[in-house]
This record gives C-alpha cells, sequence and structure tokens, in this order.
C-alpha cells in the first residue's frame, strides 16, 4: 500500500516528548506564573496534542486531503463554539 | 469464471465491490473516521465550553477544588495513556510491516495500560466517593479560597466543579472503556493473522480513536488538576 510508514526513532522520539512535556507541565503548575501558568498549561497541551494528531495519526503523511479538510473544520467549529461563547459569557461583568 | 458476462479482474479478497481498488477503499474508511471523530470533538466541545465558562465565574472554588485531586496519581495516569498511545503506533506498524507476532504483543500492552488507567481512575473515583466529593445530597466539601485560609468555598459553586469533573472523567473513562472492548477484538482479529500490510483498516482506524481518547486527556489533566496550584 502506498500508505507511509513512520520510522520507529520517530515515533519513540514523539512519545518521549510527551512524556517529558507531562513533567514539565507538572511541574510548571507549582511555579507562581500569576495569569501565564494557565496560557503555559494550555500551550503545552497543545503542542502535545499537535504531535499526536501529526505524527501518531498519520495527518501530516496523508496524502488524503479530504483528512486535511475534515480537521481543520473540526478545529474551527470547536473555537467558533468556544470563542462566540466566551465572546457572551466573558465580557459580562465588564457592562 | 468462464461464462460471466462481466471480466473480473484479480484484485484482493478484502475489496468490497463498490470500491475502485484497495486504496480508494482505505482512504473512504479513514475519511468516515475522521468525519467520526470531528463529532466527537463537538460532544466533548459542548463539556468544555461549559467547564470554561463557570471556571471564569467561579474561579475561587474552581482553584480550591482542583486542589483537592490527587496529582500524582493524574501524572501518572498521563503518562500511561502517553505510553498507551506508542503501544498503539507500534501495532499498526507492525500490521504495515506484516509482523503478526508483534501486532499481537504491542495490542495486548495496550489493553493493559487502559485498563490500568481505568484502575486508578477508580482508585481516584472512590477516593472522592469517601470524601463526599460526589455531587447530590451528601456533598460536602471543606476547602476554603486559595489565599484566603478564613474564607471557606461556596458548596454550590464547588459542587459544579465537581459535576463537571464527573460527567468529563466520566465520559473519558467510557470511551476507554469502550476503547478496551475494540480493542480486544482486535486482539483477537491479530492473533487469528487477520490484518495484513495489504488489509489493517480496523487497527488503523480504532488507533485514530485511541489518540483521540488521548488528546481529550491530555487536555484535561490541565485543566482539571492544574487550575491553581502555587499558591
Amino acid at each position: 500500500m502506498s500508505e507511509h510508514i513512520v520510522p520507529l526513532k520517530t515515533n519513540v522520539a514523539v512519545w518521549l516528548v510527551l512524556l517529558v512535556l507531562t513533567g514539565v507541565t507538572a511541574g510548571v503548575a507549582f511555579i507562581d506564573l500569576g495569569p501565564f501558568n494557565t496560557i503555559v498549561a494550555l500551550v503545552i497541551a497543545t503542542c502535545k496534542a499537535l504531535m499526536v494528531v501529526l505524527i501518531f495519526m498519520h495527518v501530516k503523511y496523508t496524502s488524503e486531503r479530504l483528512v486535511k479538510v475534515v480537521v481543520f473544520s473540526a478545529l474551527f467549529f470547536l473555537l467558533l463554539l468556544l470563542g462566540l461563547s466566551l465572546a457572551d459569557y466573558a465580557t459580562r461583568l465588564l457592562v | 469464471m468462464p461464462d460471466s458476462p462481466i471480466a473480473v479482474e484479480p484484485h484482493s479478497p478484502e475489496l468490497r465491490h463498490h470500491f475502485a481498488d484497495m486504496e480508494q477503499q482505505r482512504e473512504a474508511s479513514s475519511l468516515g473516521m475522521w468525519l467520526f471523530l470531528a463529532t466527537e470533538v463537538m460532544f466533548f466541545g459542548g463539556m468544555f465550553c461549559a467547564y470554561l465558562i463557570y471556571r471564569l465565574w467561579y474561579f475561587p472554588e474552581f482553584a480550591a477544588a482542583s486542589k483537592s485531586l490527587d496529582i500524582t496519581l493524574g501524572t501518572v495516569n498521563t503518562a500511561v495513556l502517553i505510553c498507551s498511545s506508542l503501544t498503539v503506533v507500534l501495532a499498526v506498524r507492525a500490521a504495515q510491516l506484516g509482523k503478526r507476532h508483534d501486532q499481537v504483543v504491542y495490542l495486548a500492552l495496550t489493553l493493559v495500560l487502559g485498563l490500568a488507567f481505568l484502575g486508578v481512575k477508580g482508585v481516584e473515583w472512590t477516593s472522592k466517593f469517601k470524601e463526599h466529593h460526589i455531587p447530590g445530597a451528601s456533598f460536602h466539601f471543606e476547602g476554603t479560597v486559595p489565599g484566603h485560609p478564613d474564607q471557606p468555598v461556596d458548596q454550590q459553586h464547588a459542587q459544579i466543579f465537581f459535576s463537571l469533573y464527573f460527567a468529563m472523567t466520566g465520559m473519558h473513562a467510557l470511551h476507554m472503556v469502550i476503547g478496551v472492548g475494540i480493542f480486544s477484538y482486535l486482539l483477537y482479529q491479530a492473533w487469528k493473522g487477520r490484518y495484513t500490510p495489504d488489509y489493517y483498516t480496523p487497527l488503523e482506524n480504532s488507533g485514530l480513536y485511541w489518540h483521540f481518547v488521548d488528546i481529550i486527556w491530555i487536555y484535561l489533566f490541565p485543566l482539571l488538576y492544574l487550575i491553581d496550584r502555587k499558591k
């Protein structure tokens, strides 16, 4: 089949980075960064999720463009849901 | 079939008649799996949205309640899930390379890690039950507002955190239970040598599901366990 076979080295490297980032996110939570604690935690989580989607789930290697369209549309509608909801609820106290 | 009016070209026994070739068949099922995962993103998205709104409104209670969760067990469980994602990747790779023995080993490891995750989750829920942190009539949370040890938190607001905690980890755990079921079936099929480099679609698509459930946990862990640990 034309399906791309990811090298063992890449898979193990991604796994190690994911484990390190898990340790980092748990450790950083105990350091006072003010509002940046949440931002750092979410940035680390997003980096981990990206690595899983791109390499473990083979999105980086797929030749099927429709799969990429579906991934982007899922992300788009999720951000629409969260963004528009927060645009309401997060600004109510400002009025 | 000498009498057949239609000439049938030789093809893989796994090819269904409505597909032109194996490549098209594989891509069609992969696309279907991704569409399902897109609906799953929106399913969990609703709960994440509720979580974000209540966290903005009741931050002190969310911070206090988050501290009552066991960060060690949470971190260990994150690592367990990440390891299970690696074993899934290696099982799919073994199928691509036509190694039946490796497939069986990695699928069995995935099942062990998945069950370990659920076991740790069970331990965590049991202690929450004993501490009366289950939302309902006997709910009671002793916490104080972070930075203000003399100020007890609002019980109703703390209850909302635990409602979301059990809804989100519960839905995630249900997905894990379904995943364990699917992977038990895959293990049995792989044992029989069902998956070859020519055809391993069930293994590949179930792998996508498993990774998706892993990603949900990657977000649940910081959002539930690490809200405001520093004070």
